[in-house]
């Protein structure tokens, strides 16, 4: 699988490395080019040298998404630190690259829960973390 | 008209001022705090704190009953995102965004956010009108359908001056709708002969527009 990563922040290096051990094809898009040390700390060889691409880009330039290789990638997370963007990007994937997956995360519970309706795959952290929270609160009551 | 604009940057503010003078009921949204109090002091409970894309703030600014919504951030993914919501979730039939980057316009359109204003394309479009050494005006675009209508003045010594309209030899997809002379103007038949000085209204297909000029230009001068 190709997997197109656009935002390389905690999240997206984390998901980047993780599947490119799997053996995956992995592209990584940043705004930052320092972002590219995130995907090599802890190890010796550079992320190319492991095999994995890396485009200095903003997410909505079409060329750096192009040459990120988005015209044949089977998956798309958008994980940069903006929700809006992460919205707008997932759906310029799925509408203009028919990208079959695209997953975004998206903060705002509110905002993820009603993209989600629309036929977006959300996933909000917040969401997650309340749920878990709330959890751990009455398991401890 | 009860109309939400979001964003109190210059654009914004000076919106809101207008479109209340000219009686209508307008909330405008802005995110930042310190700006917020500056533009509170003029337009008072007219003005929201808020992020303008959370969709608590535009609930509680009455999006729901808003019959237009203005996107004037800059920043061109919270203006689609705002344009969207606005319109899909909470059927707010016109939307108007602005966009910051033209070359994010291709987004816009993708996602359904029209109209989008980008004051770039419009100091372009205005340079096209005032500054004749690109030779025609733009009357008109469609940019759906891939039509326009240009407005072009017949050059002394272009193949044009003096050949009928049949005779001009047009790429497909342009037509002659009308010529202007002296004054007034007429819409004309195959045989009318075109002269220098006249000036020739078209329309054509997006993208044809050097083809066409080639016509009505001085042959270029091989030094």
């Amino acid at each position: 699988m190709f997997v197109l990563i656009v935002g390389c922040g905690r999240v997206g290096s984390a998901i980047a490395r993780a599947m490119l051990a799997e053996g995956h094809e992995v592209s990584v898009i940043d705004e930052d080019p320092e972002a590219l040390a995130l995907l090599e700390s802890g190890y010796t060889d550079t992320w190319e040298d492991q095999g994995g691409m890396f485009t200095v880009g903003t997410a909505l330039e079409i060329d750096a998404l192009i040459e990120a290789g988005i015209e044949r990638a089977d998956a798309f997370v958008a994980s940069t630190d903006g929700d809006n963007t992460n919205l707008v990007i997932a759906q310029i994937a799925q509408r203009r690259f028919n990208i079959p997956r695209v997953v975004v995360r998206v903060l705002d519970p509110a905002r993820a829960a009603w993209y989600a309706e629309q036929g977006l795959s959300t996933v909000s952290p917040t969401q997650k973390a309340i749920e878990m929270l709330e959890l751990a609160v009455r398991e401890n009551a | 008209m009860y109309i939400v604009v979001v964003g109190a940057g210059k654009v914004g503010w000076n919106l809101a001022r207008e479109l209340i003078g000219k009686g209508n009921e307008v909330t405008l949204i802005e995110s930042d705090r310190a700006r917020y109090q500056v533009v509170e002091e003029e337009l008072e409970h007219a003005v929201h704190y808020g992020d303008g894309s959370e969709l608590w703030v535009l609930e509680r600014a009455g999006i729901a009953r808003a019959d237009m919504v203005i996107a004037v951030t800059g920043d061109d993914e919270d203006n689609i995102l705002i344009c969207q919501v606005a319109r899909e979730k909470y059927g707010v039939e016109r939307v108007i965004s602005r966009c910051n980057n033209p070359r994010n316009l291709q987004h816009f359109e993708l996602l359904g956010v029209k109209p989008a204003v980008s004051a770039t394309d419009l100091i372009l479009r205005l340079i096209e009108h005032e500054v004749p050494k690109y030779g025609f005006l733009h009357l008109l675009d469609l940019p759906q359908e891939r039509l326009e209508i240009i407005e072009i003045e017949v050059a002394e010594g272009s193949p044009a001056a003096g050949s009928q309209v049949q005779e001009l030899g047009l790429p497909d997809g342009s037509l002659v709708i009308s010529i202007l002379r002296d004054g007034t103007g007429f819409v004309p038949l195959a045989d009318s002969v075109i002269e220098a000085g006249d000036e020739v209204l078209l329309v054509l297909d997006t993208g044809l527009e050097q083809k066409i000029m080639e016509r009505f230009r001085p042959p270029v001068e091989v030094s």
